[in-house]
């Protein structure tokens, strides 16, 4: 079993788990490179088909190629598909910065479609090494009524045992690709043939790294314009992969205060 | 704010992998494990472009000399505190190894943790302050490291600017430390005199540690062995889940140890049935050829139907686990309310889960101390060693076979509460004397089912109280004997009265009357009989274990009569009586009744009258051939 093997299988393992011990799941697809990789992956491990629905929590300020690539992937890969909208701007905290602020409304148009489903158990493509708060994570990690964080008590998880029991009307996150890399999503993307949008890659010398709203995502100096490409830039760029995320950079704590508050 | 260090591990386009080692550093919460790191990952060439000058802008922003743990402090909460207060995970690399830091915190409230991220470790670094020496929490650190079997230990004496770099002060640690851990039968891999701060002893083997001739803090990591191949060990495939999602019959889970192939002749414990794979099930591409080894995550089909739950494991005849009610364990405990004699726990062994009693603690130690105290509990934090009666047999194996197979976890109110490793199993607890002689029936099955036009079966009715299983019990006889057959009414109520009169409503005592309700239910099932229980059995578990009882001939009812209707209805005046405190240990108004997930039938009677969920019944008896078509037609008759 190579390095990509043992990933795969321990993702594996952690979204039958989570089949099996919670009621009601869904899968956040924000239609990025690893949402894209986390699909693969549950279709490996019920043997094609995605025995739960995608839900795209829709901010409306997504790119136009994330748009078609939902509806054309939607179809294609037989997901049952649920896109919810996120409230106006005017019922978001008004003391965020302003790329937080428009962040936090995806945080609220998820609270909305956890009332509306009443899923027990979101599935988000979250990974430790994009960001330091994301490193303290659980794969199974329980929030609070509201949906919040408290990261000061997180239950233990240890050989992959992992706490599924909610309380009455919270939810718990869970998070199959906690323990992979950027550049593994790439290799494994790459490995299993699978579409991606177009604006990762290399146009007139930038590309996006990370896809975000319209808004608030900017692309990054790079001339990758195949997979391989990204795999040698990778190797070789001490940039992160977040750099493009306005939001991540307005106040040391605005991401760690999102999160917090329930967003992914 | 972000810290990203390179990954360390990328699978490469050209798919090459070196060997990765999960390493955990832990210490006193003052020796300087958080400086360490930051020094390390500056040392090893990991930290992003400009991090380090932003770092250094930020301190002085806030009017402080910068610090090498700022690197970890990424939490606001965590500066607020001036602790690292959770296991993080960090990446680099040496010359010949990718590390996975597991950043365990040193605070004791937080020791929890530690062991969360030293439990999945290869290695550890035991940091110890040069001025301080050995403390109370080192020991402790050393204790657990090896209670977790985490073998190999390097220690770090750190802070040796502060004793002047002087060989005796680190000799007289060395030594101290070193017969602390050969104690434990831990021989420490290397033991370095370090700066982290100024960097002396962390790649460099600077003068000021001139007298020191061993390895530096890289170069030790860089020696770590990974851990050990478990495709040499026995085959287990633990259950997951049995799909269907189309007309397969998938059996998924991991290899945890071991390997198998199409063809393989295997056995499925607790049960003991033998099968062979037919085929090794994939997405894209399916079937698979060729051998799965341990770390797959796979899906096979069986040549044959059996009855396969999840916690089942898969084996190969021959080398299967051993099947218990009984067993020993070490472990750990995370919990506030310490664990006594006579404790009710759920125990997970990978996917199977089982309610368990501590029969007795052999041995409770506070790390800290090393001295085993009174056996009466096992406190917080601390470790101990002990008895667990399972209420359902399990499958496992002695962790010093298997460490996959032979660990498992506490939980207390759907919470992970303690781990532990299975140190020995009590075979044979369920074996059969051997002065029994069950005598066999003068009548051969198909002689009752050409009289009776049905096969034996155990139709199981559970339920609410008040949900009206008892009401469709009694149709549902009378119809069947109304047709020729021969049903037999196992009301769970009427049996406390005799047979069950010396069980209680605990989870144990409610266990055994499930078991034997459906040991006497088979009984009738297997000589042609159609025996009727109706129990609210709440426990999923305990309806398991009668699942496993009568196996083919279990047919399932859940009636599932909404709550509120059942307390409305009440005719044994149960619910009122619960709600005002007056009958402990009712089912029904608390979330005390767990609903099958698979029932063969659903029934819910505040919208079917009595008849027509009686007909609902017969036609899934006929559909899952217990009744005979030919009974069809005389109910069509009539």
């Amino acid at each position: 079993m190579d390095h990509l093997d043992q990933l795969e299988a321990q993702s594996i393992y952690i979204f039958r788990e989570a089949f099996a011990r919670l009621k009601k799941i869904a899968l956040l697809w924000s239609l990025g490179k690893d949402s894209n990789v986390m699909i693969w992956l549950a279709r490996k491990a019920f043997f094609g088909r995605m025995p739960f629905p995608a839900l795209h929590v829709d901010t409306g300020k997504k790119f136009a190629e994330m748009y078609r690539f939902r509806d054309h992937y939607g179809k294609e890969w037989d997901l049952d598909l649920r896109v919810e909208p996120c409230p106006p701007i005017d019922a978001v905290d008004p003391t965020l910065p302003p790329a937080a602020r428009s962040a936090a409304r995806k945080t609220e148009g998820l609270k909305m479609a956890l009332a509306k489903y009443g899923f027990d158990g979101l599935i988000a493509g979250i990974r430790r090494d994009e960001e330091a708060t994301r490193a303290k994570e659980r794969v199974f990690s329980p929030r609070g009524l509201e949906g919040n964080w408290d990261v000061r008590d997180q239950p233990p998880e240890f050989w992959d045992h992992f706490n599924a029991s909610p309380p009455q009307g919270a939810h718990l996150r869970i998070h199959p690709i906690l323990h992979w890399t950027e550049a593994d999503i790439w290799a494994y993307t790459k490995r299993e043939n699978i579409p991606i949008i177009p604006l990762y890659l290399s146009q007139n010398g930038k590309r996006y790294r990370s896809l975000g709203d319209q808004d608030i995502t900017n692309p990054v100096n790079s001339t990758a314009s195949s997979i391989d490409e990204i795999l040698i830039e990778l190797e070789q760029t001490k940039v992160p992969e977040r750099a493009g995320r306005a939001l991540d950079h307005e106040t040391e704590d605005a991401f760690e205060r999102l999160r917090v508050a329930g967003y992914l | 704010m972000n810290m990203i260090v390179t990954p360390a591990s990328p699978a490469t386009p050209n798919g090459t992998t070196r060997p990765q080692v999960r390493i955990v550093i832990v210490g006193h919460v003052d020796h300087g494990k958080s400086t360490l790191v930051g020094r390390l990952l500056h040392e090893t060439g990991s930290l992003p472009d400009g991090k380090l000058e932003m770092l250094k802008a930020v301190s002085a922003r806030r009017g402080m000399p910068f610090e090498w743990s700022f690197l970890l402090d990424a939490l606001q909460t965590e500066r607020d505190q001036g602790i690292t207060i959770d296991t993080t995970q960090i990446r680099f690399r040496t010359n010949s190894r990718d590390i996975v830091l597991i950043d365990a915190p040193g605070h004791a409230e937080f020791l929890r943790n530690m062991i969360t991220g030293a439990s999945q470790a290869d290695g550890a670094v035991l940091i110890i302050d040069a001025l301080e020496g050995v403390r109370d929490q080192t020991r402790r650190h050393g204790y657990l490291l090896h209670l977790l079997g985490v073998k190999q230990v390097a220690v770090v004496v750190n802070k040796m600017d502060r004793v002047d770099f002087s060989s005796e002060r680190f000799k007289d640690i060395s030594d101290e430390i070193s017969a602390h851990l050969n104690g434990l039968g831990v021989k420490p891999t290397a033991v370095i005199p370090i700066s982290a701060r100024d960097g002396d002893g962390v790649a460099e083997r600077t003068d000021r540690i001139g007298w020191y001739k061993g390895p530096t803090v890289v170069e030790a990591l860089d020696r770590l062995e990974p851990a050990r191949p478990l495709e040499a060990l026995a085959l287990r495939l633990p259950v997951q889940a049995i799909y269907k999602f189309d007309d397969r019959r998938i059996v998924a889970g991991r290899i945890e140890s071991g390997s198998l192939v199409a063809g393989d002749e295997i056995v499925i414990m607790p049960a003991g049935k033998i099968a062979k794979i037919k085929t090794v099930e994939s997405w894209p591409v399916t079937p698979v050829a060729g051998r799965q080894g341990a770390g797959r995550s796979v899906g096979i089909t069986l040549d044959r139907e059996l009855f396969i739950e999840r916690g089942d494991i898969i084996a190969h005849a021959g080398t299967a686990p051993r099947e218990t009610r009984r067993l020993r364990a070490r472990i750990f405990w995370l919990h506030d309310k310490p664990l006594a004699k006579g404790d009710q726990l759920l125990v997970r062994c990978g996917p199977k889960e089982s309610r368990a009693t501590v029969v007795a603690i052999e041995k409770a130690v506070d790390p800290g101390e090393l001295s085993s105290s009174e056996n009466k509990a096992i406190g917080r934090n601390h470790v101990g060693e002990i008895d667990i009666s399972l209420s359902n047999p399990i499958a496992t194996d002695p962790y010093t076979e298997n460490p996959r197979t032979g660990r498992l976890v506490i939980e207390v109110s759907g919470r992970i509460a303690g781990g532990g490793l299975v140190l020995s199993v009590d075979a044979g607890q369920r074996a059969v004397p051997v002065d029994i002689v069950p005598v066999e029936s003068a009548l051969r099955p198909d002689e009752r089912s050409a009289r009776y036009q049905h096969n034996g079966a155990v139709v199981w009715l559970t339920g609410l109280p008040a949900s009206g299983k008892s009401t469709l019990a009694r149709a549902l006889e009378r119809r069947l004997f109304t047709n020729g057959g021969s049903p037999i009414l196992l009301d769970g109520d009427t049996l406390r009265a005799g047979l069950n009169s010396d069980l209680g409503f605990s989870a144990t005592d409610r266990s055994e009357n499930i078991r034997r309700l459906a040991e006497v239910a088979t009984h009738l099932a297997r000589n042609g009989h159609i025996a009727i229980v109706a129990a609210v059995s709440p426990a999923r578990e305990d309806r398991a274990t009668a699942r496993r009882i009568a196996d083919t001939a279990f047919r399932e009812i859940h009636v599932a009569t909404p709550a509120g209707i059942c307390e409305e209805r009440d005719p044994k005046g149960h619910y009122k009586k619960a709600r005002a405190g007056t009958l402990a240990s009712f089912t029904g108004i608390g979330n005390d009744y767990e609903a099958p997930q698979a029932a063969e039938l659903v029934i819910d009677t505040s919208k079917r009258t009595v008849a027509e969920a009686a007909d609902e019944i017969e036609q899934m008896l006929k559909t899952t051939g217990v009744l005979f078509d030919e009974l069809v037609d005389l109910a069509a008759n009539i």
